[in-house]
């Protein structure tokens, strides 16, 4: 399996060598980093060569790395039932950037992008339809970025006297408990209560 | 036209579309959907399928879990079928870690994977025959269902959410007297399927509702990227049990059943089918189970707890188990993307790890959300009613495309 995967790496790298960035194969899984400009082209490629034949997209989902300088990852899964195989495209982005939409090639990515969208702040151009899809309707925000609390900005409640639906900043009774289980000798660096004026 | 008075419509003037709102509080609509649907007399015109009204943000919850955490998140996607949900999430990790499961965990696993399909279709099956107006089809595989959930029960301690699969094999053993019951069980279920087939195969209303509607052709399965019994139905022979095995699903003997015209019908005919198969899975699996009796279901290790004659004696088994249930173990940065042929078909789990206790991203992919998004597809050219048909058909569940 694995040696399937380095000649279709080797086939990818020597075939595509404007568009693909680096490829590795972990877990007997290949990945392949491409350029946002040849994005489009390299999926053309994928899913019309014979040797890859990737014609089912399986998934494309985003992961936020806050720290880096281009902060986002799109990630796309694509099967070929033809040869049995699994592929997975990464491009990376800066916050502002579009990335081209693959509705053209691959009509169900209408929904997955949406989700990227709605979730990252993604923008895809060229989308027929790029609406919100699994938030509520007027919901502000991204919410799977690394900077959006998990607890979210507002709650909703039933407003008796008004005889509707309102929303309000969100009201903790008790703080919000994220606890850290980092042992201290593998170098956590833990404040205990008090000990933060110990240097002032 | 000349005379109108305003009843008839003349020929340059055009007849408005018109809107309805499916659900969300349909009962045809399998949960909190709300499809915006443009008619034409009772033709649909365009399906708008709004969903989220079930997002529960799973993933993002997940990502301030710890991995043991997050285990029963995944109970709660595909409710009707929740273990094969939960062996997606283990199989992540196991892949991740390199972990090696005991054998007759793996056994158990199939065992019970096996019973969420029979779990998975007797609903998808009874609920299709409802929302085209058979009642008791619905109520006899609801009797079935609950004698599958007291084994789940029985197994794990709950009839639903059983949290049951865990990262290194299984929570515990079956007893004996539960496997010989689940025995018992496979033996009256053929004669049971025979008699829900002998109320609906050759029935003549059952069958006008469903021949010939939502048919998919191939291009069509790879277009929109339908998968598991939408993608069989037009004539794909494609499981992941058998192109891609996992698990021990490659030294049991089954068949793929595959569609002939790709329609609502065949669905229903190739989801009995895949019960069969399910049971002889089953019945393979008790006798394999009985050579590997007594073997311990986790494999021991950083990832499973000690046991608990262990904890006892040891104090580092004690310390062990009070490290996993708080801190939780530690899975190597790294980024896999697994999948297993749900009952829906295939359930996929893509896990970044940054190599702390806690999943960095997590994305989970549901095989219901795809084949809600060709709904448009489906239905466009549709009379109405069959809208309700095709839902049904394409079994959907919200717990997993709404997360």
């Amino acid at each position: 399996m694995s040696e399937a995967l380095k000649e279709l790496a080797a086939v990818l790298e020597a075939k595509q060598s404007d568009a693909v960035v680096s490829t590795s194969i972990d877990f007997g899984e290949l990945s392949v980093v491409v350029t946002n400009a040849c994005l489009l082209d390299f999926i053309e490629f994928l899913k019309g060569n014979s040797a890859c034949q990737f014609t089912t997209l399986v998934d494309i989902t985003a992961v936020d790395y806050p720290g880096r300088e281009k902060r986002f990852e799109v990630v796309y899964h694509f099967l070929s039932m033809v040869v049995n195989q699994r592929i997975r495209v990464k491009v990376m982005i800066e916050e502002e950037e579009h990335i081209e939409s693959i509705t053209s090639i691959h009509v169900c990515a209408n929904w997955f992008e949406r989700e990227a969208f709605d979730m990252y702040g993604i923008l895809f151009a060229n989308h027929p339809d790029l609406r919100r899809l699994l938030t509520d309707y007027g919901f502000e925000g991204h919410p799977l970025r690394k900077d959006f609390p998990t607890t979210g900005y507002v709650e909703m409640r039933y407003d008796e006297t008004e005889k509707r639906c309102i929303y309000e900043p969100v009201k903790l009774t008790q703080e919000y408990r994220q606890f850290d289980f980092m042992s201290p000798w593998e170098g956590a660096e833990y404040i205990l209560p008090g000990d933060e004026k110990k240097d002032t | 036209m000349e005379g109108s008075n305003g009843d008839t419509i003349g020929m340059d003037e055009k007849v408005r579309n018109f809107s309805i709102n499916f659900g969300p509080q349909h009962p045809a609509a399998h949960g909190v959907l709300r499809l915006v649907l443009e008619l034409d007399g009772e033709i649909v015109q365009r399906a708008d399928p709004h969903i989220g009204l079930l997002h529960r943000g799973t993933e993002k919850l997940m990502e301030s879990r710890t991995y043991l955490q997050n285990l029963p998140y995944f109970d709660r996607l595909d409710y009707v079928a929740p273990m094969n949900q939960e062996h997606a999430w283990c199989l992540a990790i196991e892949k991740l870690t390199g972990v090696e499961i005991p054998r007759r965990a793996s056994l158990i696993r199939v065992l019970f994977c096996e019973i969420g399909r029979i779990l998975n279709h007797l609903m998808g099956v009874g609920s299709q025959a409802l929302d085209v107006g058979a009642l008791t089809p619905n109520l006899w595989g609801f009797d079935q269902r609950e004698s599958l959930m007291i084994f789940y029960e029985r197994a794990s301690g709950a009839r639903l959410h059983a949290n049951y699969f865990r990262p290194g094999g299984v929570h515990q053993d079956l007893p004996e007297k539960l496997i010989a019951d689940i025995q018992t069980w496979t033996e009256q279920f053929e004669p049971f399927l025979q008699d829900f087939e002998g109320l609906l195969t050759e029935n003549r209303i059952f069958k006008q509702r469903n021949v010939n509607i939502a048919v998919v052709t191939k291009q069509d399965v790879l277009d929109w990227g339908l998968n598991g019994v939408m993608a069989r139905s037009a004539g794909l022979a494609w499981d992941l049990r058998r192109s891609q095995p996992y698990e021990c699903y490659s030294e049991f003997d089954f068949k793929i059943p595959i569609g002939k015209n790709g329609d609502c019908y065949d669905r229903y005919l190739m989801r009995l089918e895949e019960m069969r198969e399910s049971i002889k899975i089953i019945q393979q699996c008790i006798v394999k189970l009985d050579k590997c009796k007594g073997d311990d279901v986790l494999a021991r290790g950083k990832l499973s707890p000690p046991k608990r004659a262990d904890m006892k004696t040891s104090m580092e088994a004690l310390i062990h188990h009070f490290k996993l249930y708080t801190e939780g173990f530690h899975v190597p940065a790294g980024e896999v993307y697994v999948a297993v042929e749900a009952p829906k078909g295939e359930f996929g789990v893509y896990l970044v790890a940054d190599g702390t206790n806690m999943p960095y991203k997590v994305k989970i992919r549901a095989p219901g959300y795809l084949h809600l998004q060709a709904v448009n597809y489906l239905a466009t050219g549709h009379q109405l009613a069959d809208v309700a048909a095709i839902i049904g058909t394409i079994d959907i569940v919200f717990g997993e495309i709404d997360r």
